[in-house]
C-alpha cells in the first residue's frame, strides 16, 4: 500500500523541517518584540496614522534598506529585520526539501520542491522580473 | 488614542483572536483585518499586511507540533503549494491593483463563507477504500496516518481539481491576507479524498509557504508596516500557541458558534462599509 521506502528517512526529514519552522518564529518573534520596544520607546507618545495609506518609506520596503535601518538601531528596522526572518522561515522549509529529496534520489518531487522555491523567490525579489 | 495604547488594544485583539482561531480551528487571520480596518479605522492594505505576518507566524510555529503527530504528507503538501504559491503572487499583484472597496467586498463574501462552512462542518469520515488513482500513485501521494489501531492507510483522488481549487485558495490568500485554511482542507479533504486529519495537518503546513509567497510583494510594495504588524504578529503568535494548549483538553462548540456569529457579524459590516464607502 504505502511506499515503504525511506519512509523512516521522511519522518526524520519532516522532525527536521518542523524544528526548523520553530526555531524560525522563535527567533523572529525574539528581534520583532525588541525592535518594538525600541520603537515604543521613542515613538510611544505619537499619534498613529494608519487611516490614510501612505505605503512604507523605501528603506523599509527591501533587503539592504532594512539592514541598514538594524544598523543604526532604528526600530521599526528591527522589526522589519524579525519579520523578514519569518518569511524566509517557510521558504527556508522548501529549500531543505529539495536537498532532502535529492538525498532520496527523488528527482520529480526536488524538481517539484525547485519551482516552488523559484516562484517564492519571485515573490521575494518584488515580482519583478 | 497614542501609539503606545494603539498597539496595545492591537495586541490585546490580535491574543484573541489568535487564541479563538487556534480553538476553533477557524484561523486568527480572518479576524485580523475586520479588527484592524472596522474597529480601528487602519487602511485594509496595511491591515492586509500585517495579517499575512501573523498568517505565517501561526502555520510556521503550529507546523512542528503537526509534524510530530506524523499527519501532514510533504509530497501532497509541496505538490499542491506549486499552485498556492503561484495563485498568491497573482493574488498580491491583484490588490495592488483593484480598488480598496472590491477588495473589502471580497473579503466580506470569503468570511460569510467560511462562517457558513464553520456551522455545516462534518466530522470525520473514515478513509476511503476506493481503488488507487493512477496520476497520485505516479506522484507518489498514497500514504498512511497514524490511526488509533495502528497505520490507516489512504488513496489520493482527482489531483487536478485539486490542483485547481488550490490555485484559488493562493488568489484569495495574496489578495486578502488571510491563510485561506478552509479552501485548502476543502480541496484536499473534500476534492481529493484524503483523510480529514491528515488535511488539515497538510494544510497549515502549507499555509506558511503561500502567505510567503505574497508576502514578498507586499513587502516590497510597502504595505507592511512594522508598527502595525508587531503586535499583531505577536498577539496573535501567543494566543495561538496557548490555543493550541488548550485544543488537546477541550472540545468547545459554543465557542465555536460564538466565534462564527462574530465573523459573520464583521463579514456583513465589511461589506457594508465598503459598498457606503468608508472604508
Amino acid at each position: 500500500m504505502e511506499p515503504e521506502s525511506g519512509s523512516l528517512a521522511t519522518e526524520k526529514m519532516d522532525i527536521i523541517i518542523g524544528n526548523l519552522l520553530r526555531a524560525g518564529v522563535i527567533l523572529s518573534g525574539a528581534i520583532v518584540f525588541i525592535g518594538g520596544l525600541v520603537y515604543l520607546f521613542r515613538h510611544g507618545a505619537e499619534a498613529p496614522a494608519y487611516h490614510v495609506f501612505h505605503g512604507e518609506p523605501s528603506d523599509l520596503r527591501g533587503v539592504p534598506g532594512i539592514l541598514h535601518d538594524v544598523v543604526a538601531f532604528r526600530g521599526r528596522g528591527i522589526i522589519q529585520l524579525g519579520l523578514l526572518l519569518l518569511i524566509a522561515t517557510p521558504v527556508a522549509r522548501v529549500a531543505y526539501l529539495i536537498y532532502a529529496f535529492v538525498l532520496q534520489k527523488d528527482r520529480l518531487y526536488a524538481a517539484v520542491a525547485l519551482l516552488v522555491l523559484l516562484l517564492l523567490a519571485y515573490g521575494l525579489s518584488g515580482g519583478r522580473a | 488614542m497614542n501609539i503606545l495604547e494603539f498597539t496595545g488594544v492591537i495586541a490585546v485583539g490580535s491574543f484573541v483572536a489568535g487564541f479563538l482561531g487556534s480553538i476553533t480551528g477557524l484561523g486568527g487571520g480572518v479576524v485580523i483585518v475586520p479588527l484592524l480596518a472596522l474597529a480601528l479605522g487602519v487602511d485594509i492594505r496595511y491591515a492586509i499586511g500585517a495579517s499575512l505576518v501573523s498568517v505565517i507566524a501561526t502555520s510556521s510555529g503550529a507546523a512542528a507540533a503537526y509534524v510530530k503527530e506524523g499527519f501532514s504528507n510533504v509530497r501532497i503538501g509541496i505538490f499542491l503549494e506549486i499552485a498556492t504559491s503561484a495563485g498568491a503572487l497573482g493574488g498580491a499583484f491583484l490588490a495592488t491593483r483593484l480598488p480598496v472597496t472590491v477588495i473589502g467586498v471580497i473579503f466580506g463574501v470569503v468570511l460569510l463563507y467560511s462562517a457558513y462552512h464553520a456551522m455545516s462542518a462534518k466530522s470525520e469520515h473514515a478513509a476511503s477504500a476506493q481503488s488507487p488513482d493512477p496520476l497520485a500513485v505516479r506522484l507518489q501521494m498514497d500514504a498512511a496516518y497514524p490511526g488509533d489501531h495502528g497505520l490507516v492507510a489512504y488513496h489520493v483522488h482527482r489531483v487536478p481539481m485539486g490542483f485547481g481549487l488550490m490555485a484559488i485558495a493562493g488568489i484569495l490568500s495574496g489578495l486578502l491576507g488571510i491563510g485561506s485554511g478552509a479552501v485548502k482542507v476543502i480541496a484536499m479533504d473534500q476534492i481529493m479524498g484524503i483523510p480529514f486529519k491528515v488535511s488539515t495537518a497538510t494544510s497549515n503546513f502549507m499555509i506558511g509557504v503561500t502567505a510567503a509567497a505574497s508576502a514578498g510583494v507586499y513587502l516590497s510594495r510597502g504595505y507592511i508596516d512594522p508598527g502595525l504588524a508587531m503586535p499583531v504578529m505577536l498577539g496573535v503568535l501567543v494566543g495561538s500557541t496557548v490555543g493550541a494548549r488548550f485544543l488537546s483538553t477541550a472540545r468547545t462548540p459554543l465557542l465555536r458558534k460564538i466565534f462564527t456569529g462574530v465573523i459573520s457579524i464583521l463579514a456583513l459590516e465589511m461589506i457594508y462599509n465598503s459598498l457606503s464607502g468608508k472604508l
